[in-house]
């Protein structure tokens, strides 16, 4: 890659430049700042995609009420059960049984709070979830 | 109890990859100016490997370097350089460890999950365990952060910074901190760098199965012709975008670290006073350039703009010929370094 080609392409990094090889026209090496790529963007985009997804159908779930509000903070933590699980020190059965909106409701506020913390958030914000955007 | 600031004289250096960024600004703080481009070279850190047995959310392994951590101990073991690693049950008592070392003046390297860096920017935050740092001070209730893929030095909470060293998921950094002891001899550099070179080639030459090295590459290729018919459009796109992230997302300095890799064979070029490195580094060069053109090929068919030509069986062509490119330079190198 020569020092011209380095890409300048504002999207993923934020503004954030990054560090990368390329050759001047003496065809030595030179450490280039960047600020993105086309390419990354758009692979990342679609794998932001997917996430997105599962954090619509948490929501989507929630508000018909197949879903505790559990179901929406894992999902917007980028967490599955397992991974969960294994923050909270429980087995993964008892946290799939806490996505249930009525077992969540009746949890001890101690389960709770463990889990606001996992998320960094409140008590009060963990029972919250986004309005349904239908999309 | 008192909680005063400390700021080691730490120079941050921006690198283009994690551990080799940490690895250079240690050595350079303890008086061994190493580059990150040796550091990976020394490290034996270039690799290939395609482990559609491994998932990461669901998609197929790609590595483009060598096992975590691996770099580092290599290099220090080449270099004469004794580090001493450490890693905690109780979160609390990692922190405090780290206070310790902080408050005698030694900046700590730590391995951290990137999901609770709350200075990465929001889009590069995933669950991946293999990130590293150098902590070099305290203020009110931040720490001083040297993360040698950003621009500048920046600072965390203390909260999140112990959440990140300590997260779960697979391959959990458990606290996992360093530092640089002593360096025990003169470093011999010459012959550092042409074992580094032996290892790489070798190990891309010669690891046994089909999932490594050379022969990783050209078995990926031919999975990548599968992908449409066995997994469908949109899925078999998904597979695509993976493993170009692999290759140019997480700190590669662009072209899976061949680029990097090209730079390093530049330096030992001097170093060695091996004219035949400079020929090495042109070819490592093109190869790099050809992984960002299956890159660019990839995009666009994520992106469903491909041309006519920009097709499953052209990409798999490209990562062929990176694969027999990069199979007759290992072969090469080999000679040059004999």
């Amino acid at each position: 890659m020569r020092i011209d080609d380095v890409p300048q392409d504002n999207g993923l990094n934020e503004g954030v430049k990054e560090l990368t090889y390329a050759v001047d026209e003496q065809g030595r090496y030179v450490r280039v700042t960047s600020l993105g790529w086309e390419p990354k963007t758009t692979t990342n985009d679609q794998a932001w995609e997917v996430i997105d997804g599962e954090i619509a159908e948490a929501i989507t779930l929630y508000h018909a009420g197949k879903r505790s509000p559990l179901a929406f903070h894992m999902a917007s933590n980028l967490m599955n059960v397992a991974l969960l699980a294994s923050y909270m020190n429980l087995p993964r059965w008892r946290v799939r049984r806490h996505l249930k909106p009525k077992v969540f409701e009746n949890l001890k506020s101690d389960l709770i709070n463990r889990y606001a913390q996992v998320f960094n958030i409140s008590a009060d914000e963990l029972q919250q979830v986004p309005p349904d955007s239908g999309v | 109890m008192s909680n005063p600031t400390i700021e080691i004289p730490f120079v941050h250096r921006q690198s283009a990859h994690c551990e080799t960024g940490v690895m250079s600004n240690l050595l350079t703080h303890h008086g061994l100016e190493i580059s990150e481009a040796l550091v990976f070279g020394i490290g034996a850190g270039l690799f290939f490997g395609y482990l559609p047995f491994i998932r990461l959310n669901h998609l197929p392994l790609i590595t483009y370097r060598a096992a975590t951590g691996r770099i580092m101990t290599r290099t220090a073991k080449e270099l004469g350089v004794r580090m001493v690693w450490q890693k905690f049950r109780s979160p609390r008592q990692g922190m405090d460890q780290l206070d310790r070392q902080l408050g005698v003046h030694i900046p700590m390297g730590c391995r951290t999950g990137a999901y609770w860096l709350t200075y990465f920017p929001k889009r590069y935050r995933f669950h991946f365990n293999m990130h590293n740092l150098v902590v070099y001070g305290r203020r009110n209730g931040d720490y001083l952060i040297s993360d040698p893929v950003f621009p500048e030095p920046v600072t965390i909470p203390a909260a999140n910074l112990m959440k990140a060293r300590f997260a779960k998921g697979p391959l959990p950094p458990k606290g996992r901190m360093y530092r640089i002891d002593r360096i025990s001899r003169d470093a011999d550099l010459p012959q550092a760098i042409t074992r580094g070179i032996r290892q790489a080639c070798r190990t891309m030459l010669k690891s046994p199965g089909p999932f490594l090295g050379i022969k990783g590459m050209r078995y990926l290729a031919s999975q990548i012709e599968k992908w449409p018919a066995k997994l469908g459009e949109h899925r078999a796109s998904h597979y695509v975008g993976q493993v170009i992230r692999m290759q140019e997302e997480i700190g590669t300095g662009g072209g899976g670290f061949r680029f990097i890799y090209a730079a390093f064979l530049q330096e030992s070029a001097t170093i060695l006073g091996n004219p035949r490195l400079e020929e090495a580094t042109q070819r490592m060069t093109a190869i790099g350039d050809r992984w960002r053109d299956f890159a660019l090929m990839g995009s666009r068919i994520c992106k469903h703009r491909a041309s006519e030509n920009e097709t499953y069986p052209a990409m798999a062509a490209i990562i062929r010929d990176c694969a027999a490119r990069e199979e007759q330079l290992y072969r090469d190198l080999l000679e040059m370094i004999a």
